[in-house]
């Protein structure tokens, strides 16, 4: 499964590698990192293998995570990604934001891999 | 004989006209209505009888001296004083004509005439001495009435007064109760600028929470995911060694060894964050002291250079200072302002380093050729100003968008990467620099430069 992060901590590619080294040397999943949310979209234009799975931080300088989310669903690629939005800020309204925008699920800093990993595996 | 019955019913009459009641008393007041009566009664039994009584005549000379005497002692009889002036010599001469005529009437006919002249002069003295008293009394009548009339006036105006003191009274009352509510009113905005002042104080701090849940959840994502993968690969790190697989295990301590250090930075990340927020929220307690601005400059100059030099050893920028030795000391709170200086100097050298790295990765590119060079600068520079002096920190970095420039003091507004800057920095400036009495201005061309002013004042 092809996931790709998007985040501008750029320590998160680190976090993930490490937490989902057996996946990734198993082959089941297969991550790319954008930092920023113009990379993000350069990534989707330009790689012929789609990705499945989009996890996006809201809180970003420059293009933020919920006006990616917005380029993505208008942009309609085939086909549909899940985008999963990722938060410090985890309050009602950003949460409301982002389903609005249509997101498909909401998680909220610090995350919870075990969390994350039980729905990556209800995907697959 | 009959005209002293007569003089007697006028004196009577008139007493009773000019006597107040109260100087007659109940008693007189009977006295002079029964000798009225008397007088009345005898003159009457003269026309009947046609004869008199030496008697009678005697009564009546007896009570018309009763009547002068108390004239002459009483004091509240003095008003009829001057009449009884007028009818003295008359009364005299008539009781001395009577008194002679009934005892001695041989001598009384020998000497009738000088009787009838000593009466007719009586008369007319009585009748002289009466007009005069008359029109004196008229006269008299009319300043009573003028002082009556003053008086009334006076009344009046004194009423009036009254009525003016007592509006003053009421308007007095109006006033204070005026005063009370406007007093009342003034403590009550003080009390809600009080509040203002808390529930702008709450409001930033809610601001701040949402700042700080963000900058915080960020280190905080790192330290406790990076801990917690650490412990797995320890686990697999011990079950490596005890397969005896040397270079896995090796492979996985160095995997640790970094996440360590990982959750070192970003733990430090947080602690900076929280130590900027008790900074931000701190009430300054400094004391304020006289302070050479330009020792204090030329301090926080070197401190602002080398620190990042320390940090980032591919940094290098020019810097220049130009400063005003005219500047007298200023009474300041030298840590807060130099915390603002350094505040703005770490952004001006953070600003040219930025675009340094930009031009240079431009460069790389073939972009532009190597005769442009940029040189990073920054100035500090200090003028003494009329009533205050001016510190301006100058860079030559990328400037500060037209769209930002409003934003740049609001608390945890920050252009420089996540980690990079908690975004208090000019926020807390702007309140150490209000608190001041002082400004900031910016002037800033984008893409050219930024200067940064500083205003405090002398006094």
């Amino acid at each position: 499964m092809k996931i790709l992060v998007v985040d501008d901590e750029q320590d998160i590619r680190f976090l993930f590698e490490q937490k989902f080294r057996r996946e990734i040397k198993s082959g089941t999943v297969n991550f790319s990192f954008a930092y920023s949310g113009h990379e993000a979209l350069e990534y989707l234009h330009e790689n012929s293998q789609k990705a499945v799975l989009i996890l996006s931080d809201i809180n970003m300088p420059g293009m933020s995570g919920l006006e990616l989310l917005k380029k993505i669903r208008e942009e309609k690629p085939a086909p549909p990604p899940v985008v999963m939005m990722i938060t410090a800020y985890g309050d009602q309204q950003n949460r409301e934001s982002a389903m609005m925008l249509g997101a498909d699920d909401f998680l909220t800093k610090p995350l919870d891999f075990s969390q994350l990993k039980e729905k990556l595996n209800k995907m697959v | 004989m009959l005209f002293i019955a007569i003089l007697l019913v006028f004196a009577i009459r008139y007493l009773r006209k000019v006597l107040p009641p109260k100087a007659l008393g109940r008693n007189w007041d009977f006295y002079l209505l029964a000798g009225n009566v008397a007088a009345i009664t005898f003159f009457v039994a003269y026309f009947i009888f046609n004869q008199l009584d030496l008697l009678f005549a005697l009564l009546c000379y007896i009570m018309v001296g009763i009547l002068i005497y108390r004239v002459f002692v009483i004091p509240e009889w003095r008003i009829a004083r001057p009449m009884t002036y007028s009818i003295l010599p008359l009364a005299i001469a008539m009781m001395a004509a009577d008194i002679t005529q009934a005892f001695a009437f041989s001598f009384y006919e020998s000497a009738k005439m000088y009787f009838d002249i000593a009466f007719a002069f009586g008369v007319v003295w009585a009748f002289i001495l009466g007009i005069i008293f008359r029109n004196q009394n008229k006269a008299l009548e009319t300043e009573k009435q003028k002082l009556e009339e003053k008086e009334r006036e006076i009344a009046a105006s004194e009423k009036v007064k009254a009525m003016l003191e007592g509006q003053v009274a009421e308007r007095t009352t109006e006033l204070t109760r005026q005063k009370e509510e406007l007093q009342k009113a003034l403590e009550e905005l003080k009390a809600a600028q009080t509040q203002l002042i808390h529930a702008e104080k709450m409001a930033s701090l809610g601001e701040l929470t949402a700042g700080i849940a963000h900058e915080i959840q960020n280190p905080l994502n790192f330290v406790n995911n990076f801990s917690d993968v650490s412990k797995e690969l320890l686990d697999e790190m011990k079950e490596a060694m005890e397969k005896g697989e040397t270079e896995e295990a090796k492979k996985i301590m160095q995997d640790v060894i970094d996440n360590l250090e990982k959750i070192n930075h970003h733990g430090k990340r947080a602690d900076a964050i929280v130590k900027g927020m008790l900074q931000h929220s701190r009430t300054s307690t400094g004391q304020k002291e006289l302070t050479d601005i330009n020792a204090l400059c030329d301090e926080y100059l070197r401190l602002a250079y080398h620190g990042l030099r320390a940090k980032d050893k591919s940094f290098n920028s020019k810097y220049k200072t130009e400063f005003d030795e005219s500047i007298p000391k200023l009474n300041i709170v030298p840590q807060d302002i130099g915390r603002v200086i350094l505040n703005m100097l770490n952004n001006a050298f953070y600003a040219v380093s930025e675009r340094s790295k930009a031009e240079k990765a431009a460069v790389n590119e073939k972009m532009k050729t190597s005769g442009e060079n940029y040189q990073p600068s920054v100035i500090l520079q200090t003028r003494n100003l009329k009533n205050e002096v001016e510190i301006s920190i100058m860079d030559n970095g990328n400037g500060i968008p037209e769209n930002i420039r409003e934003k740049i003091f609001q608390p945890f507004f920050t252009t420089k990467p996540t980690g990079k800057g908690t975004g208090l920095g000019l926020s807390l400036s702007y309140d150490i620099i209000k608190a001041h009495g002082g400004e900031i201005r910016i002037n800033s061309v984008p893409g050219e430069s930024t200067t940064f002013k500083i205003t405090l004042p002398y006094n």
